[in-house]
């Protein structure tokens, strides 16, 4: 009858097998490789950022170059559409996929900086909260209703209008509006923290609350740190779009993916590519932001990584 | 109970006037509310003028103070640009705004209690990753570019449904497709995970134990349970959808009361954007003292905490 025996390490070498265990990186890895969702977000954040930084080589024409002569050119896979134009042009005359490749710039650099005004923003107020409890928590959370009382679009739409649309108006506008999640998401975790026996100890070997905070609580947090911020990325993203969108974001000629969207309006009965196309790039972009975000909560998960 | 509700009436009407205060502010100090009224060509005489006329060479203080206890009595002031009640403005347009509210709710509500719930009695099947991928679709979807692909594809194409306009309730479908598809994820998210929390529970398996019949378990015992939380996020949703409705109505021209603040932030005018920005922020804080009322109503639970 045969017995399975648990192979320990000595057991492994008397048989003169080496037993290599992974470590917690490897074993991260691992499920990171697994796991499809992560995957293809982590491939359409690589190529949307190679795409942003390698804009000047890879678009064919000047984004920003009119041009009444090349008006409304048809695509590649149109009626007399040329591999000139791949994706046409605009009512302007100017190359859509140049356009296209030059407004992942304008994403992907609103996206981040937002991301980094808001993080700063909430990840304070949700530390703070978390960490002192009482009259600290009852401010914060008072103040996280009401941010989450105000219409984000029409607050964000008005005040922009009111300032003068310009892209670090928008910044600073979006940077300021969007920090709810971070402060929900990081004073509840906070709050799992701090019973924690390691901050007692570091408590009880006379740390000051600021090392506390920084050495203990902020290393731990940044699991789910990392999750919110890729998410709020592509919030940041959307709303962005929403507001050139609108009008009152970026401003024409910047090639914003939103903003071009809302110039093709007009020609929505005849050209309505004008219209898919820019949407599908940002659709892809968030959709990418969205799967990374939701992976790396599922890789870096405790119940994740078995 | 009546001390729970007391506690929360408190902290909405907290909340309220701390709303109020912020929209005051973020208006006012985003600009000189007297050049944007007077526009880009006025004199610095005409400029000076509307300023003493409209009272904002007043410290703020009171001015917010003027203008919050006039709008608590329901005044909101006169649209330099209508020449109109603001109160009367809003009254015309909010019908719309609350209808399609209203509709893209119980959208939302129709495709995604029976996805969630098939969702959940069927993990990992077809099924399951069907409605997991229209939520995750839902959500990277732009709502303004969604809009308009559903005009191209029904009002161009097909020809079957107005591209905008507010006159039937024809043109309601399209925006009530765009803005509800917007809340169905967190409601099928909500209601999968909360079925199969439910599904697994001891009651359940009681029920089932004495005999009695799966779908009677499912809706009467199962679908019961999970479908609280789904009502006080609806209450939240519909507060989050009234106030996305901006783009919505903007893509169908639906004239309700996001299309006029996006109309009205273009012509400066300033008392109406106002006071949407106030009524929105006051319609999510009622909401959500409804929905945590409902909740404690429906789950006894919340009521002793």
């Amino acid at each position: 009858m045969n017995t399975i025996e648990t192979i320990t390490n000595e057991k492994a070498s008397e048989l003169g097998i080496e037993v290599v265990f992974p470590t917690p990186n490897q074993i991260m890895l691992r499920s990171m490789v697994r796991h499809k969702g992560f995957l293809i977000g982590a491939t359409v954040l690589i190529i949307v950022v190679l795409m942003a930084a390698l804009a000047p080589v890879l678009a064919p024409h000047d984004p920003y170059e009119q041009s009444l002569a090349t008006r409304m050119l048809p695509t590649v896979w149109q009626e007399n559409g040329s591999w000139e134009y791949p994706l046409g042009t605009d009512n302007m005359g100017r190359d859509y996929l140049s356009r296209i490749i030059y407004g992942s710039r304008v994403s992907l650099l609103i996206g981040f900086l937002v991301m980094i005004i808001a993080a700063t923003i909430g990840t304070t107020m949700g530390l703070l909260a978390g960490y002192f409890g009482g009259k600290v928590d009852m401010v914060v959370s008072f103040l996280i209703t009401v941010r989450l009382a105000l219409p984000a679009v029409l607050v964000a739409v008005a005040v922009v209008a009111l300032m003068g649309g310009s892209t670090k108006v928008v910044i600073f506008v979006l940077g300021f509006l969007i920090w709810d999640r971070f402060a929900v998401v990081i004073r509840a975790s906070t709050q799992q923290i701090r019973p924690m026996e390691y901050v007692a100890a570091a408590k009880a070997a006379g740390c000051s609350t600021r090392r506390i905070l920084i050495a203990e609580v902020i290393p731990n947090l940044m699991n789910n740190l990392i999750v919110v911020m890729t998410l709020e990325v592509a919030r940041a993203i959307l709303l962005e779009a929403a507001l050139s969108f609108l009008g009152m974001g970026v401003q024409p000629p910047t090639p914003s993916w939103g903003l071009m969207i809302s110039e093709a309006k007009e020609f929505m009965l005849f050209e309505p590519h004008l219209i898919t196309i820019p949407g599908i790039a940002l659709f892809v972009l968030l959709l990418g932001m969205n799967l990374l975000g939701d992976g790396i909560r599922d890789v870096t998960a405790p119940e994740g990584r078995s | 109970m009546l001390v729970y509700i007391l506690k929360r009436m408190g902290l909405a009407l907290a909340v309220a006037v701390a709303v109020s205060m912020v929209s005051f502010m973020l208006i006012r100090m985003s600009g000189d509310p007297a050049i944007a009224l007077a526009g880009e060509n006025a004199s610095s005489e005409e400029i000076e003028h509307i300023r003493t006329q409209y009272g904002f060479d007043r410290p703020l203080i009171i001015q917010y103070l003027d203008w919050g206890l006039k709008a608590a009595g329901g005044d909101l002031g006169e649209s330099p640009y209508f020449h109109l009640p603001v109160k009367q403005i809003l009254g015309d347009r909010i019908g719309v705004t609350l209808t399609l509210g209203a509709c893209a709710l119980v959208f939302a509500l129709v495709i995604s209690i029976p996805m969630g719930v098939l969702a959940a009695i069927r993990p990992n099947t077809w099924w399951d990753r069907t409605a997991l991928g229209i939520a995750v679709v839902g959500q990277a979807m732009p709502s303004f570019w969604f809009g308009l692909i559903l005009i191209i594809i029904f009002a161009v194409h097909l020809r079957i449904l107005p591209v905008s306009g507010s006159d039937s309730w024809r043109h309601y479908v399209l925006p009530t497709i765009t803005l509800g598809y917007y809340a169905t994820p967190a409601f099928m998210r909500l209601l999968r995970s909360g079925m199969m929390e439910v599904l697994s529970s001891d009651y359940i398996r009681t029920a089932r134990a004495k005999g009695l019949r799966w779908p009677k378990v499912l809706f009467k015992h199962a679908l019961r349970n999970a479908v609280i939380p789904v009502v006080s996020l609806a209450a939240v949703q519909l507060g989050f959808m009234l106030g996305g409705s901006i783009v919505v109505e903007s893509v169908f021209a639906l004239h309700g009361i996001g299309y006029l603040a996006w109309e009205s932030i273009g012509r400066s005018d300033l008392p109406v954007v106002q006071a949407i920005v106030l009524l929105l922020s006051m319609i999510y804080v009622f909401l959500t003292f409804l929905s945590d009322i409902l909740n404690a109503v429906l789950d006894p639970r919340i009521r002793m905490m």
